[in-house]
């Protein structure tokens, strides 16, 4: 759409153009007035308040124009005999993390004319201090592994000297995947014609921005896309050397010998992966009664025995690290620890650095929330099942969304991304609801775990609650061909669903490649797919993706194939 | 764009949001049920209950496996059982594992509820073979516990919260009133080798015990991972470490058996692999009375003579590239592009050969700034691998022993291999007649007999000989 209307576009003429995408619309042979501006909505007649869909700028415009000429152009557009209401964008999003990528990119695959604000640097978390440069960690760590497992080479009949690493290296790895991504991330956005708004965004009102210390613009659509900062619990002082987060820990200035993670969630857990690869020790530091909450206890414990028990790693749950002193005046990182339920001393430890992996808060002070009556909870920015921000009143806040960790639903990139493709569908015009069940999550330790929809015990209650059936259904990776020929054969995919018509409730997989195998199972559960269908498909052999397949073909549903015969395809 | 960085909220740590199974409160229980149990048996005989009850015992499922947690009971109590059912899901520390009966009859009485652990071997159930036992052995087992203690009969449900305070069993250290700090592995060391961590005095840094003293009490040799590949020559046998030895026992009285570190495998790969290429040996005695009077000069300002003889034996080489070459696979030779010396060194029994690159190009005092550098990485154990594996040519020098002359072995990928021995005053006859006293050290060199022939290296070591006595060249 982007190229055809710059091949026709000369600036301040109008033009006609048929609509595309909404077929709900006037005919399309109808003239639309694209005149600087023009409103549409009227001119159409159409008019919904959450709905609303402004007519397209002309994108060389909209490129050429610096940011500073905006607040002119506003003002040239109100003294034009348009309606009060007119906007420098169509959507204007707060945050050019993940999240607000995927929104603008979106927005501009539909016509908006997008503006990204950013006070730090294009990519947010993910990109800069998070999933990016860890997975560059944990490439690392997942080659070391391979090289220090000589049991497992000799299988293999591989001989290979020990293995050795350059720290400076490593981090220097992941910093050029972090600044790799990132260009890609600001070139996809500038190539389409996104405006890149540099400074900290504040909202002053509805549909009005400033954007550092005196710039205002205005949009139609606002998307709240500011993400989240590493969470310290009180009492812990982070010095940045020994006493870390997820921040520091990305930079890998050091590998301490014995290191103490708090939390032992994906972060603690992807870490404690990276650092014992590396050479050091770890030692969790778990709240709640289990390690690895939040994950199907099933594949929570087979994932300790492979991911923790065998490795130098050792362990305290049920207990809150109330004080950690960095590593000062000769001595060592000091941990105290109280009982999680008693509130009583429990223990101190002392190790040489404390990774605290404790969680994420959302980052939106300095919003100006308050400017549009919106209170945080937590922190969090409370939104609807549709991303509409409500009030302090509990009322929605017309053209204003929140999405990413900002609304703390699902704290994952992907899911930011999800979130703003959804608000992005409802502002032109297509009505969505995100289905977070659909949505999957991997920890990428070696080997992998991924999931999607609900655990065992959460679906058990789910069917308690509404009076169905729960199967479950299990198949190991040493069945598969591909995983024996790699000699990973350790893992374990469970399937969680109902018998009676084939619903698939949640899918956890532990074992080789996880996270890229999950998205079978996401995609039938976005999809509404059942396993009497999906067990029909066809998966090449031999690949691992014949554990899903296994998986689904050992599900046992009373349901008989939905989808009809299709016409056959001559080969 | 998948993101590890997710939804633990921060409140996490206060344990809101997560569908998680704690065990906690079943753990609770199990102080009563040991207490009663543990004197339950014996008494049970002497009430004459015969073998009629049976109890269900903790098996190993695996040869490791010292005790077993109840993950679930699959039957509950008053069930029948007939042989060959699975009872109970028992967790080692391997797998989970359905365990059978052996005998018909009625699951009585569940010992050791879910979630709590038990030895291998100790009872976990008690079966009946009537309904009338069951009853006779409930009575029995409440008359035998009344008796013994107030604690509740087994057949209570997990009710009673003891408020006892008890450290979960993930803990792994017990408070003590010494605190003792041990590293993790540390800690699975000491349980694998049943070492007592409480009377090992930790060496590392603040004290604490680390993997190493665990190993030193356990009487293992360190297990220094050295992530060296070692391209060596015959290597001094590291004198074994006698620890007093709590490991297994030796197999003649008085002996001990030590495992190979990485290092010791890869020399002794290295070494058999060596056996498969024909080598010879020649040797050359060179005068050094010129080359002592350089060292002395230019000792203060940092030469080593490693350097000098590796640069002397790089500058040999430059002049004859055959020597310097590598056999491939009997079919041909590489002619390598740079002169990159090794040089043979013992370090903490084992022995590693940091490589000098390019010496022929590198000034005396460039080489030997480079020599301690590689010297105090290669005591680091911080070697890059292009640091010890890119040797060309090894030069093994065993002079500062006073040993006058040695044979070395050729390390695989090389051509050559040169042995120095010391330098020592010889009486020298010269043609007329005339005697003197002279340095003389012999030198040795092993070489690759399907590429290097004798006059090559004969030449070589010649030419070698002739840069020695003549040392000027060698600071240029």
């Amino acid at each position: 759409m982007q190229s055809s209307l710059s091949l026709s576009l000369s600036p301040h003429t109008s033009l006609t153009i048929p609509r595309p995408n909404q077929s709900s619309f006037a005919p399309s042979a109808k003239p639309i007035n694209l005149r600087f501006c023009g409103l549409r909505r009227e001119a159409l007649g159409y008019f919904s308040p959450l709905l609303t869909r402004r007519v397209q700028l002309n994108p060389i415009t909209a490129r050429r124009r610096s940011a500073a000429d905006l607040v002119v152009s506003a003002a040239l557009s109100g003294g034009n005999g348009s309606p009060p209401k007119s906007f420098d964008y169509d959507l204007l999003i707060i945050g050019a993390g993940v999240g607000g990528h995927g929104a603008a990119l979106h927005a501009v695959e539909k016509g908006l004319k997008t503006g990204i604000i950013e006070g730090d640097v294009v990519g947010g978390t993910c990109v800069n201090r998070g999933c990016v440069p860890s997975k560059a960690l944990l490439a690392v760590s997942g080659r070391m592994r391979e090289l220090q497992s000589e049991h497992h080479l000799k299988a293999l009949g591989l001989q290979v000297s020990a293995a050795g690493y350059d720290r400076q290296g490593v981090a220097d790895h992941a910093n050029n995947l972090a600044s790799k991504i990132r260009n890609n991330l600001t070139n996809s956005m500038k190539a389409i014609g996104v405006d890149i708004l540099t400074g900290v965004g504040t909202i002053l009102g509805p549909q009005k921005m400033k954007v550092g210390s005196d710039k205002v613009v205005t949009a139609q659509n606002i998307i709240i896309a500011t993400g989240s900062v590493p969470f310290v619990p009180k009492g812990i002082e982070v010095d940045g050397k020994t006493v870390i987060t997820s921040d520091h820990a990305l930079k890998l200035e050091s590998v301490p010998d014995w290191i103490a993670i708090v939390g032992s969630g994906y972060i603690g857990l992807e870490f404690s992966d990276v650092y014992t690869a590396l050479g050091s020790e770890v030692t969790f530091i778990e709240a709640l009664d289990q390690l690895m909450p939040g994950f199907d206890p099933e594949i929570g414990k087979l994932a300790q025995r492979v991911l923790i028990n065998p490795r130098k790693i050792d362990y305290h749950t049920g207990v809150f690290a109330t004080k950690i002193t960095p590593a000062k005046d000769g001595k060592p990182v000091i941990i105290e620890l109280i009982d999680a339920k008693t509130k009583e001393p429990k223990d101190t430890l002392e190790v040489d650095a404390a990774l605290i992996a404790t969680g994420r808060a959302p980052f939106t002070q300095g919003l100006g929330l308050e400017n549009v009556n919106v209170a945080t909870q937590r922190g969090f920015v409370p939104v609807d099942e549709r991303m509409r921000v409500i009030d302090a009143n509990g009322n929605l806040v017309p053209h204003l969304f929140c999405i990413g960790d900002a609304n703390g639903k699902m704290m994952l990139a992907h899911a930011a991304s999800a979130q703003g493709i959804s608000v992005v569908e409802q502002v032109t015009g297509r009505d969505h609801v995100l289905n977070h069940l659909s949505i999957p999550a991997a920890c990428f330790t070696h080997p992998e775990i991924s999931m999607v929809g609900l655990t065992e015990p959460q679906a058990r209650e789910k069917a308690e609650k509404e009076g169905f059936e729960v199967s479950i259904a299990k198949t190991s990776f040493k069945a598969n061909t591909k995983a024996l020929a790699e000699n990973e054969g350790e893992g374990l995919a469970k399937l969680i669903y109902r018998p009676d018509n084939g619903e698939i409730l949640g899918v956890h997989i532990f074992g080789l490649h996880a996270a890229d195998l999950i998205h079978e199972a996401s995609n039938a559960i976005a999809l509404g797919t059942r396993i009497q269908d999906i067990k029909l498909a066809v998966h090449a052999h031999p690949t691992l993706s014949e554990v899903l397949d296994e998986l689904f073909k050992s599900a046992k549903v009373k349901a008989q194939v939905s989808s009809p015969v299709s016409e056959p395809v001559a080969v | 764009m998948a993101s590890p960085f997710l939804s633990r909220a921060p409140l996490s740590n206060t344990n809101t949001n997560f569908t998680s199974i704690s065990f906690s409160s079943s753990l609770s229980n199990s102080l009563p049920f040991r207490s009663s149990f543990s004197t339950f048996p014996s008494k049970r005989r002497t009430l004459t209950v015969r073998s009629k009850i049976r109890e269900i015992f903790m098996p190993a499922l695996s040869s490791t496996m010292t005790e077993g947690k109840i993950v679930s009971w699959i039957k509950s109590e008053g069930d029948i059982l007939s042989k060959g059912e699975s009872v109970v899901v028992v967790e080692s520390d391997k797998a989970d594992m359905d365990v059978e009966t052996f005998y018909d009859g009625i699951l009585a009485a569940i010992v050791v509820p879910e979630g709590d652990s038990a030895p291998v071997g100790a009872p976990i159930g008690l079966l009946a073979e009537t309904e009338d036992e069951i009853a006779e052995a409930k009575a029995k087992a409440k008359a035998a516990s009344s008796s013994n203690s107030t604690s509740p009969p087994p057949t209570s449900s997990p009710a009673p919260a003891i408020s006892q305070p008890q450290p979960p069993p993930s803990k792994p250290v017990s408070d003590s009133p010494r605190k003792t700090v041990a590293t993790p592995f540390a800690k699975k060391l000491a349980k694998q080798h049943k070492v007592n961590i409480e009377s090992v005095v930790g060496t590392g840094p603040f004290g604490r015990i680390t993997p190493a003293d665990i190993e030193a009490a356990a009487g293992i040799i360190p297990s220094k991972s050295i992530k060296i590949k070692s391209n060596v020559e015959s290597a001094p046998p590291p004198p074994p470490k006698s620890a007093a030895s709590s490991a297994a026992p030796p197999p003649i009285p008085g002996s001990t058996v030590v495992p190979f570190t990485t290092m010791q495998s890869a020399v002794s790969k290295n070494m058999l692999e060596s056996l498969s290429v024909p080598t010879f040996r020649v040797g050359y005695p060179v005068t050094t009375d010129a080359l002592g009077a350089l060292y002395e000069k230019v000792k203060p300002k940092g030469v080593t003579m490693t350097a000098i003889l590796a640069k002397a034996a790089a500058m040999a080489l430059a002049q004859h590239p055959v020597v310097n070459a590598t056999c491939t696979d009997g079919k041909g030779f590489t002619y390598n592009a740079n002169i990159n010396i090794a040089v043979a060194v013992a370090i903490d029994g084992g022995l590693i050969t940091p490589v000098l690159q390019d010496a022929d190009k590198l000034d005396l005092y460039l080489l030997s700034q480079k020599w301690k550098e590689l010297l105090k990485k290669a005591r680091a154990k911080q070697l890059q691998p292009n640091e010890y594996n890119s040797g060309t040519f090894t030069l093994s020098n065993l002079g500062m022993f006073g040993v006058d002359r040695f044979d070395a072995i050729l390390p695989p990928g090389q051509g050559a291999i040169m042995a120095v021995g010391a330098s020592k005053p010889t009486v020298v006859a010269d043609a007329d007649g005339y005697f003197s006293v002279k340095s003389k050290m012999l030198v040795n060199v092993t070489a690759d007999h399907r590429i290097i022939y004798g006059a090559d290296l004969a030449a070589f070591l010649q030419t070698f000989s002739k840069i020695v006595e003549n040392p000027e060249s060698l600071t240029l």
